[in-house]
């Protein structure tokens, strides 16, 4: 057994595995910043409620949010071909968790934003803001403060949610450690054990930090 | 769209009824596995505590296909051989009880100090105490996060999908992949996620509401 786990862990199989963990890495931190941006203002948009617009919005938010990721996932990379654009694996991948968390973090921020009192923005209005300036100056930079610790739970879960991107054949850490017990069975344990204590490692530190900020805010 | 549900509604609702059957057994068992681990988190005791939190902790941070996939592929090698569809339940009731251990610890947290206190001073044990006065009340405040739990379940079943599980992912699959019409099969199969989905979450929204 023991021999297995020195076998399994040679440098060429953990090279391979680590590139994996780069992959994984990588997509998470394009999606992350990607669905920042595009989740704040998503949020924004559906607190501000410009009349249908936001509505729409709204639903389309709701659509995507209730449908599971895997779906999304082979949306974009065996969908998109049918209308002509064949996107590669890694940005079809990233696209998929751009727009699923994306709708995600838009409604942590609109809770966020109605969590702020609402004297704050009257207040603002009051000293001659005008509705933007007060949203953007008053309301938001203390609303993001309440949101951190929600939005750090939800990178979690979307670094956890690459491991589903497998099924387009990401070459991330899941699919490696299968092609690499896939060459010998005996390398399934080790296998296991290397990927579930890479994503803890990663997950875990993030959820620190998720608590530290909570405790700080608090 | 429609000539899919036409063609295949047979393999749909048949996908359809395994997403909820895995669905509702992976909510029940996971409720009580996770009201178990929130109690031991409460508890006095500081190594069922740790119990807890390390279960917690594990759970919480793996992802829920690379447990399902353990349980479809190591379980059967050294322990017991099961299909797709048990490993993937398995799967995820382990993964939703840590974060319904975590829901469900927040609600006894958010009841009165006093009502311990109070339920000890008369006489009831820690665990009566427990079970008669804290838990029914903080089980009201956790019902939208326990609701919103369910949704997230029912949209994880779809990695029944990676391990056979003959759910509705998975039949989404092969009828994309025998009509060809990748996009209307996806369709479909993402109307009838919608169809379980969207009306839970949009109660879960109007009970915070009243709640709050």
């Amino acid at each position: 057994m023991l021999q297995n786990f020195i076998d399994a862990y040679s440098p060429d199989n953990l090279r391979y595995l680590f590139g994996g963990l780069g992959i994984t890495i990588l997509v998470s931190v394009v999606s992350i910043i990607g669905s920042f941006i595009i989740g704040s203002i998503l949020g924004i948009i559906r607190y501000v409620k410009i009349k249908y617009f936001s509505a729409i919005v709204g639903f389309i938010i709701d659509v995507i949010r209730n449908l599971p990721l895997i779906l999304i996932l082979f949306f974009t990379y065996f969908g998109l071909p049918n209308l002509g654009v064949k996107p590669e694996i890694i940005p079809a991948a990233i696209l998929a968790m751009t727009i699923f968390e994306s709708t995600m973090l838009a409604e942590i921020v609109r809770s966020g934003i109605q969590a702020v009192d609402s004297g704050q923005m009257e207040g603002a209005r009051a000293n001659g803001l005008t509705y933007w300036q007060g949203l953007w100056h008053i309301v938001l930079p203390q609303a993001m403060v309440k949101m951190i610790p929600a939005i750090v739970s939800q990178f979690i879960s979307l670094v956890k949610d690459t491991s589903l991107a497998t099924i387009i054949l990401l070459p991330e850490m899941l699919y490696r450690s299968q092609i690499i017990y896939g060459q010998n069975t005996n390398y399934i344990i080790p296998m296991f054990v290397a990927i579930a204590l890479m994503y803890f490692v990663v997950c875990y530190c993030l959820s620190v930090l998720a608590r530290y900020l909570e405790k700080r805010q608090a | 769209m429609i000539h899919i549900f036409q063609n295949y509604w047979g393999t749909l609702l048949y996908g359809l009824g395994q997403t909820l059957l895995c669905s509702l057994l992976a909510l029940v068992f996971s409720l009580i596995l996770g009201t178990l681990f929130a109690l031991l988190e409460e508890s006095p005791s500081k190594v069922a505590r740790g119990i807890a939190r390390v279960y917690i902790e594990i759970f919480r941070n793996i992802p829920l296909l690379v447990i399902t996939m353990f349980f479809y592929v190591v379980f059967p090698l050294y322990v017991l051989k099961m299909n797709g569809f048990t490993a993937g339940t398995i799967g995820l009731t382990l993964y939703t009880s840590a974060f319904i251990a975590e829901t469900v610890r927040a609600g006894i947290q958010s009841v009165d100090s006093g009502q311990m206190e109070g339920a000890r001073a008369n006489g009831l044990s820690f665990w009566q105490a427990m079970r008669y006065i804290i838990l029914p009340q903080a089980f009201r405040y956790v019902i939208p996060p326990l609701g919103n739990q369910f949704v997230n379940l029912v949209k994880n079943s779809s990695t029944l999908a990676f391990v056979g599980g003959f759910d509705l992912m998975y039949q989404g699959n092969v009828i994309a992949s025998s009509s060809l019409e990748t996009i209307a099969a996806y369709s479909a199969v993402g109307v009838l996620y919608l169809v379980i989905t969207m009306p839970i979450s949009y109660y879960m929204r109007y009970l915070e509401k009243r709640l709050a």
